[in-house]
């Protein structure tokens, strides 16, 4: 009844159904991450005339020992993910609990809220580039207006991370919100009932109930961010590409320099695998925290 | 205590306002832009009262040849939306169906990977290949955004339904693969239609992987974009024209499709 191609499919169905995508992710990936490592033991900057030449952990020692701006960028990736995870976090759960208690128009505030974040990067950043020029931008005339003293904003070496965190924080808390949203959504009702016979008040009710119910989604929310926020290259590419001098390179903006500007591509190698395990590493620790935390509950 | 409650109710639905006005005031401040001519930018009075210009659309349009990175934009990120569905869908069916966690897992991590760390091999294959500036390098390597999301969503989605009906199917003399392209696949639409509108948006909107692969022929509209800032330092009226174009097909695709992209962007973050 059946062909014998059909009665072979279905057999090794479990086979075939996902061997493709399973290539596919090892031929674009895994490959790919070995090749860096390999290469991250040469010295070669891609031109046809020489060919690379093998410097063992010559590349890591470069980095690790001798390189000031890889840790500036090591350090600047952290202080950009910190700060805008932590302000993403506390904002976004303050604007579910105010959404939420909004019921005629949540639909629509809903999908108001979620235009920053399906928006183009990069013309993100050109309008945050008109937002922040200092004479025609719209954040020195807020200031004006509100009598504080105008700011070189991206411009200032000091400014210049904060900037493009307000950029990450306007663009991604809302995310941060929907997720709280739906875990809002999700919470027993009769907790909070029995919290109101009690005589608990707002406030009582938002810390002793609502936070820690919503705690694992808002960890799982926080290391969906974070493993983005690690990764940030398009807006700050578009704004700054790392500038003014150094001020906003992060490793993801140095590997890039590194590999396509000057087209050193063992020293990049090396640092791409460096970025890769500190990612890997951050990851696996989130997942550990979000394990236990999730025992406790 | 009914006065407070009212009272309340107003504060609260002032703030609502407040926060959506400041959410969206970026994009009210890049569509006036784009209507102005530069004199009108740089000048310090009237910011909302000024005589509209279409000028800069003009220019995007006419001067930098924007339909045809909106045409490579489309083609990259519709074939890598389908592609990624092709490998995807039976792929998250098996592993929801069979409970292949482990599989599961190595595809997640081309999600948390760093783009970067895989560009220098992709830069030197692919121009060993001579793909550097073609579809196919675009299309394979923004399926890389694509699919770990495309699978993601779709396991949730297959997870929660009923799996008795495949069942049924198979009773009557269907094969596995017959009940899920006939069964499971019409039943799963809703899944479908948020894995691929975020998969195209991914697609339309990345930045790095087009920078890297993409040369004169085949560049996507975010390199066109940025490229206009490069040799355009100051226009901005210009700048902002090109900034609504690339956004608005998003901006009306999600508003059209909201349930779907909320549901999408907040899938696996929630527990049940």
């Amino acid at each position: 009844m059946l062909g014998k191609t059909s009665i072979f499919i279905e057999r090794h169905v479990k086979m075939i159904f996902v061997l493709p995508a399973v290539l596919f992710v090892l031929i674009m990936i895994v490959f790919p991450i070995g090749y860096t490592f390999y290469l991250s033991f040469f010295e070669w900057r891609m031109s046809g005339v020489e060919a690379p030449k093998w410097v063992f952990v010559d590349n890591y020692k470069e980095l690790l020992f001798n390189d000031t701006r890889f840790w500036d960028a090591v350090w600047r990736t952290f202080y950009f993910t910190i700060m805008a995870m932590v302000l993403e976090i506390v904002l976004g759960v303050l604007i579910a609990v105010l959404l939420d208690r909004n019921h005629r128009a949540r639909n629509l505030v809903k999908t108001l809220f979620m235009l920053p974040m399906v928006a183009t990067p990069v013309a993100i950043g050109l309008v945050w580039l008109l937002i922040y020029e200092p004479t025609i931008g719209l954040a020195n005339r807020v200031l004006k207006l509100i009598g504080l003293e105008p700011q070189l904003w991206i411009g200032s070496t000091s400014q210049a991370i904060p900037s493009i965190v307000l950029v990450d924080v306007w663009q991604w808390t809302p995310m941060i919100a929907l997720i709280v949203m739906a875990g809002l959504a999700t919470l027993p009702h009769e907790n909070f009932e029995a919290a109101e016979i009690d005589g608990a008040s707002g406030w009582q009710k938002f810390w002793k109930i609502t936070i820690p119910l919503l705690t694992p989604t808002i960890f799982a929310a926080a290391l969906l961010r974070a493993i983005d926020a690690l990764k940030t290259f398009d807006i700050i590419y578009t704004m700054t590409q790392g500038g003014p001098g150094y001020a906003s390179e992060t490793l993801n903006i140095y590997g890039y320099q590194l590999g396509f500007q000057y087209f050193q591509l063992g020293k990049t190698s090396a640092l791409l695998m460096l970025f890769f395990l500190l990612i890997l590493v951050i990851s696996f620790i989130i997942i550990k925290v979000r394990q236990r935390l999730e025992v406790y509950h | 205590m009914k006065a407070r409650k009212l009272w309340f109710g107003r504060l609260n639905l002032l703030l609502v306002i407040v926060v959506i006005l400041v959410f969206l005031s970026p994009f009210f401040w890049m569509i006036l832009a784009s209507f102005k001519t530069q004199a009108q930018i740089m000048s310090n009075d009237n910011l909302f009262i000024f005589k509209p210009t279409l000028k800069n659309f003009h220019s995007v349009f006419e001067e930098h040849n924007f339909m045809k990175y909106i045409w490579n934009s489309f083609i990259v990120a519709f074939f890598s939306t389908l592609f990624g569905l092709i490998l995807g869908l039976p792929a998250s069916y098996s592993i929801a169906k069979y409970k292949q966690h482990g599989l599961g897992l190595v595809i997640l991590i081309a999600r948390i990977i760093p783009g970067i760390s895989f560009m220098i091999p992709w830069f030197i294959i692919f121009s060993k290949l001579g793909l550097i500036n073609t579809y196919t390098s675009l299309i394979l390597s923004h399926m890389l955004v694509g699919l770990p999301f495309i699978i993601w969503v779709m396991i949730s989605f297959y997870e929660s339904l009923p799996m008795e009906l495949e069942e049924a199917a198979r009773v009557d003399g269907c094969t596995i693969q017959g009940a899920f392209m006939r069964i499971m696949m019409p039943l799963s639409t809703p899944g479908i239609i948020t894995a691929s509108i975020l998969s195209f948006i991914f697609s339309w909107n990345n930045f790095m992987f087009s920078l890297v692969l993409a040369g004169d022929r085949t560049k996507t509209l975010p390199i066109a974009v940025f490229n206009f800032m490069s040799y355009s330092e100051i226009n901005w009226g210009g700048l902002m024209a090109a900034a609504v174009v690339i956004t608005l097909p998003i901006l009306i695709i999600s508003l059209g499709l909201q349930k779907y992209i909320i549901s999408g962007m907040t899938v696996g973050a929630v527990k049940g």
